[in-house]
C-alpha cells in the first residue's frame, strides 16, 4: 500500500465526471520563488511576438526534455519542478490518477503577455481558441496534464478558461475553435502555488491578458506506464454500489460516487447529458476494475441479456 | 453593408430551447469578441435571438446515429446561425 496521501473516492468521481481537479496553493511560496527564477523574465517589449517567446524560452532554466522518459528523470534533483512533484499531495494526486512511474510527455512555458507588448511588437492581443489538446484520442484510459500557477492570477490577467465535464469528448484538437463560450466555463483566478490536474481530454484556452505584467503558467503533461486500475484510496470505495432512486425522488440523496457522476454540467444537451452520463459509467468502470458497475441505470437498462 | 453573425448552440432541436454555448462575430469591425469573452449568453433561446431582430440562416440537420458509434459524443450538436446586416459608412 502507498504511503502517499491518495485520492479518495469522491475526488476520483469528481475527477471522472468533471475532468479536472484543482488544489489551491498547494505548491509553497518558496518553490514558486524558485521556479520563477528558474523560469526566467521576460524580454521587455519592442520585439515582435514571436522573437519575445523565443528569447524567452532560449534564456529559461527549464530543461528540454524528450517525450517517453520517465517523469522521475525529467527533472534535476531540487529543482523547483522536482520539488513539486514530490510534495506528497501532489505525488499521491498523480498516483492515483496515471498510476505508479509515469512517463513523461511533454511540458510547456505558456507566458501571456500584457497589452504593452502588443502595442510595441505588432499583433493582436487576444484569446487562445478553445481546444482539447493532441488529437482525436479514443482510448478508454487518460494522461494527465497538470497545470502550475506560480504566482497569483487576477480576472484581468486572463487565466486558464476551461469547460469542466468536457473531457469524453472525441474531438480534433481546435476543430471546436468555434465556440467561443460555453455555459459553465471556468476561468482560473488563483492564488500563487495552485495546480489544476486536467484529464487530457478538457477543452480549454488560454485567456487574453488584460492585465500590466507577464501571466506565467507551467504545462506538464505524462502518461501512465501501467494500468490505471484501483490507484486511488481504496479503502474509500463502497463494496457495493449506492443503488438510489431515479427519476421520482422525494428528498435530497447523500453525495456518493453515483450522485457525483450523474450531476450534469450547465452546457449539457439535453439529449446527449445522459450519454455523457453513460460515458462516466465507462470510465468509471475502466478505472475500478469493475465492469458492472453502473449508476442510475443507464447501462443496466441498456444492457439486459434479456433484450439481447 | 456588413454582416453580424450569432452562433447559438442550443440545448436540443427546437429554436426554443435553452443556450448552452454561444459566438459572435463582427463583420463591422467595431467590436472584437473572442473566446472567454462573455459568461452570460447573449440571448436565453433561438427565439429570442429572432425578437431581436436576428435572422436565421442555417440550422443543423438531426442525424440518425450510426450503429456502433451510438454513444461517442464529439461537437455540439444543435448549432443556429443567425445574421444581422448593419449599413456601414464608406
Amino acid at each position: 500500500m502507498s504511503a502517499l496521501p491518495l485520492l479518495n473516492s469522491l475526488d476520483m468521481a469528481r475527477f471522472v465526471a468533471r475532468g479536472f481537479l484543482r488544489f489551491d496553493a498547494v505548491v509553497p511560496d518558496e518553490i514558486n520563488a524558485q521556479f520563477l527564477a528558474e523560469a526566467g523574465e521576460a524580454p521587455e517589449p519592442g520585439a515582435k511576438m514571436r522573437q519575445t517567446y523565443g528569447r524567452l524560452l532560449a534564456g529559461s532554466g527549464i530543461p528540454e526534455v524528450p517525450p517517453g522518459v520517465p517523469l522521475s528523470a525529467a527533472y534535476a534533483q531540487g529543482s523547483a519542478i522536482d520539488r513539486l512533484l514530490n510534495l506528497p499531495r501532489v505525488a499521491g494526486a498523480i498516483q492515483s490518477l496515471v498510476g505508479p512511474d509515469p512517463v513523461f510527455d511533454h511540458h510547456f512555458l505558456h507566458v501571456t503577455f500584457p497589452p504593452a507588448y502588443y502595442e510595441a511588437g505588432g499583433g493582436e492581443n487576444v484569446s487562445q481558441h478553445t481546444h482539447q489538446d493532441s488529437t482525436i484520442d479514443p482510448q478508454a484510459g487518460f494522461d494527465l496534464q497538470i497545470m502550475y500557477y506560480p504566482h497569483q492570477v487576477t480576472r484581468p490577467m486572463g487565466g486558464t478558461r476551461f469547460i469542466p465535464g468536457t473531457h469524453l469528448r472525441k474531438v480534433s484538437e481546435i476543430a471546436l475553435g468555434r465556440y467561443q463560450n460555453i455555459a459553465g466555463q471556468q476561468h482560473m483566478v488563483c492564488e500563487a502555488g495552485t495546480l489544476l490536474f486536467l484529464h487530457n481530454g478538457v477543452w480549454h484556452g488560454g485567456g487574453v491578458n488584460h492585465a500590466d505584467r507577464t501571466r506565467t503558467m507551467f504545462k506538464i503533461r505524462m502518461n501512465p506506464s501501467q494500468p490505471q486500475v484501483r490507484r486511488w484510496d481504496m479503502k474509500t470505495l463502497p463494496e457495493a454500489p449506492a443503488e438510489r432512486p431515479i427519476f421520482f425522488v422525494k428528498s435530497h440523496l447523500p453525495e456518493t460516487v453515483e450522485s457525483i457522476l450523474m450531476t450534469p454540467e450547465p452546457w449539457f444537451e439535453q439529449d446527449t447529458g445522459r450519454l455523457e452520463f453513460l460515458n462516466r459509467v465507462k470510465l468509471w468502470r475502466h478505472l475500478s476494475g469493475d465492469p458492472t458497475f453502473d449508476a442510475d441505470y443507464w447501462a443496466t437498462r441498456l444492457e439486459n441479456p434479456a433484450r439481447a | 453593408m456588413r454582416q453580424k453573425v450569432l452562433v447559438l448552440y442550443l440545448a436540443n432541436s427546437a429554436l426554443d430551447a435553452p443556450t448552452v454555448a454561444w459566438a459572435v462575430y463582427d463583420g463591422t469591425g467595431e467590436t472584437r469578441p473572442m473566446a472567454g469573452d462573455n459568461d452570460e449568453a447573449p440571448y436565453r433561446t433561438g427565439v429570442d435571438a429572432l425578437k431581436d431582430g436576428w435572422r436565421l440562416i442555417q440550422a443543423a440537420q438531426i442525424l440518425p446515429h450510426s450503429r456502433g458509434d451510438e454513444f461517442d459524443l464529439a461537437y455540439l450538436k444543435y448549432e443556429f446561425f443567425f445574421e444581422k446586416l448593419v449599413e456601414t459608412t464608406p
